[in-house]
């Protein structure tokens, strides 16, 4: 299954829509698909910086004061993206709030740090963390998409030029569903999204079955 | 209630007498009961109501057969259920929203609230109510525009009842003692239209105090089906009379409702305790159509006359809340949606299961 890092983090393994992780940040960022990508981009970078520091600070320190260590690590990384974020990109750092801060107890992180800490392959320990990083991203934009289109009417990405970053939807945009942008509508869209994985996961694994037999 | 041995009610083996009640046959009765109060809601807002009514029950019952044969491979259309959850949503909108409201409250209802959880029976909120607050948040402004009875002698337009209360306790009015003062306050004596119907509204209002009358009959603005408390009661009666619905449930809810706002409705508008308009707050808004025929709902209320009787305290408080010092003037769906979730906590109260006791 080496070949499967990073695929896995995309399909059978992803964090949000099989092992349900990182859920606060991904309920309360999803609302916006501008939110969904910044908050993305975090976590890809965090997960990605935190496990390749953790793998190499393995061997200094002691085993009972890892788990305090890394999450000082993690900490560090997310202030680090925070306080860049602010600087470089400050009305996106307004719009993901507290919950960018949060990332630094965010338990998909922590664990995937305190999992790949022990890992042998460095390269497969990126591997990892990039497709775990990139599933998260996926699955969170693709309930943002679901959430702003239909609960808004609109999706809203970056100003770039003349494009003022928000497009609007014919039609949905004059009677939005709004349910879906408020927190029970993400909560339905997740709902129904971790069954359609799981009914597909299901599915794969009966065929899997029948292939081998 | 206890069925051990000893007690009148005790499990024997078969042969049973059987009456013969099934589930479509109670959903059918309670349509039939139903039907007066949407015919006459009909009679009172006109053609737009029919149509709201129709497109509700209609997408319900589509709804039903997509989801149904789509992913149970199962004909459930029969068992009469999307019809009632279709009726009593296209009841507890106002007459005048656009179409698509009833429609996408439908399959809500059906597809997200009952069958997602397993279809009739292991649904946790009532369909039609769930639908309802699910709408009512989407298109707060389309769910709240109201629109008055089409012969309305003798009733104001525009607001409904509770709106007027609400509207008056944000904004006080001075020497005003109750709400129904509101509502006589805005009686227009001059009959807008004379025929035969506002000829019978006039003649069955006037027994009754005025408002109350006018009120009993649902001649004032207001969703379709929620107005006459009269008719509405009235269609309950069989109901309790064949037990489909419990009656500890619309008692304790109706009762402990009344008194609160018998108690505590006056305080408000400056009259002190024990001077609320219970008449009132009874007769207004959707608690009849509520209290009666959603709270009841056998699925998603209680099974033991201990749980039922919190679960209506419960709706009863909640919806005296609500409607007082919450943000929106009607608060009944919204009660009941949420004593809905406390009834799997509230089975476990008054006692095991039969079939436990019978192993002991």
């Amino acid at each position: 299954m080496k070949e499967r890092a990073f695929i896995g983090g995309l399909a059978r393994q992803n964090p949000l829509l099989v092992y349900l992780l990182g859920l606060c940040p991904a309920l309360a960022v999803s609302d916006l698909v501008s939110k969904a990508l910044g908050l993305g981009a975090g976590v890809i970078l965090v997960l990605l910086a935190a496990v390749a520091a953790a793998r190499l600070l393995r061997p200094v320190i002691p085993e009972r004061l890892q788990p305090i260590a890394w999450l000082v690590l993690v900490a560090a990384l997310v202030s680090l993206v925070d306080l860049a974020m602010q600087a470089y990109l400050p009305a996106l750092r307004q719009q993901l709030g507290v919950y960018l801060q949060l990332l630094a107890v965010n338990c998909l992180i922590l664990g995937l740090v305190e999992r790949l800490a022990r890992s042998r392959s460095l390269s497969r320990c990126l591997r990892l963390a990039a497709g775990q990083g990139a599933g998260f991203t996926l699955a969170l934009l693709l309930i943002a998409l679901v959430r702003e289109v239909l609960g808004s009417g609109t999706i809203t990405l970056f100003p770039l030029g003349s494009f003022g970053g928000v497009i609007r939807v014919p039609g949905l945009s004059l009677y939005p569903v709004r349910v879906l942008s408020l927190a029970a509508g993400a909560l339905l869209l997740l709902g129904y999204l971790a069954a359609l994985a799981g009914r597909l996961m299901a599915r794969g694994r009966k065929a899997e079955q029948r292939s081998a037999g | 209630m206890g069925y051990g041995p000893g007690s009148a009610l005790r499990p024997f083996p078969a042969p049973h007498l059987h009456e013969g009640p099934t589930t479509a046959g109670m959903m059918f009765s309670v349509v039939l009961c139903l039907l007066p109060a949407g015919i006459w809601g009909v009679l009172l807002f006109g053609q737009r109501a029919l149509h709201v009514l129709l497109v509700s029950v209609g997408a319900s019952l589509l709804t039903e057969l997509a989801v149904s044969g789509l992913f149970l491979r199962r004909f459930t259309l029969a068992d009469g259920s999307a019809l009632l959850t279709g009726l009593l949503l296209g009841y507890s909108l106002p007459p005048a929203v656009p179409l698509f409201i009833p429609a996408a409250a439908s399959f809500f209802a059906i597809a997200v609230i009952k069958q997602s959880f397993g279809g009739l029976g292991r649904n946790w909120l009532n369909p039609a109510l769930g639908a309802r607050v699910f709408v009512m948040f989407s298109w707060t402004g389309p769910m709240t525009r109201w629109q008055a009875p089409l012969a309305a002698a003798d009733v104001l337009s525009g607001a409904t009842p509770l709106g007027l209360a609400k509207e008056a306790l944000s904004h006080p009015v001075p020497g005003l003692r109750g709400p129904i003062e509101l509502l006589l306050a805005g009686l227009r004596p001059s009959g807008l239209r004379a025929g035969p119907l506002s000829d019978l509204l006039q003649r069955l209002g006037r027994l009754a105090p005025a408002g109350y009358g006018q009120m009993a009959l649902g001649n004032v603005a207001g969703c379709i089906g929620e107005g006459s408390a009269l008719l509405l009661a009235l269609g309950s009666i069989y109901l309790f009379v064949k037990k489909i619905i419990a009656w500890e449930i619309p008692a304790a809810y109706l009762g402990s409702f009344g008194l609160l706002a018998w108690a505590f409705g006056g305080l408000p508008f400056g009259a002190g305790l024990f001077r609320g308009d219970a008449a009132f707050h009874l007769l207004a808004g959707g608690l009849a159509l509520g209290a009666l025929y959603m709270a009841a709902d056998p699925v998603t209320s209680p099974l033991k006359r201990p749980g039922r009787l919190i679960f209506g305290l419960g709706c009863g408080a909640l919806t005296f809340l609500l409607r007082t010092w919450g943000s929106q003037p009607e608060g009944v769906a919204l009660a009941v949606v949420l004593m809905n979730m406390f009834v799997p906590l509230l089975n476990r109260i008054g006692g095991r299961p039969i079939s436990r006791e019978a192993e002991q």
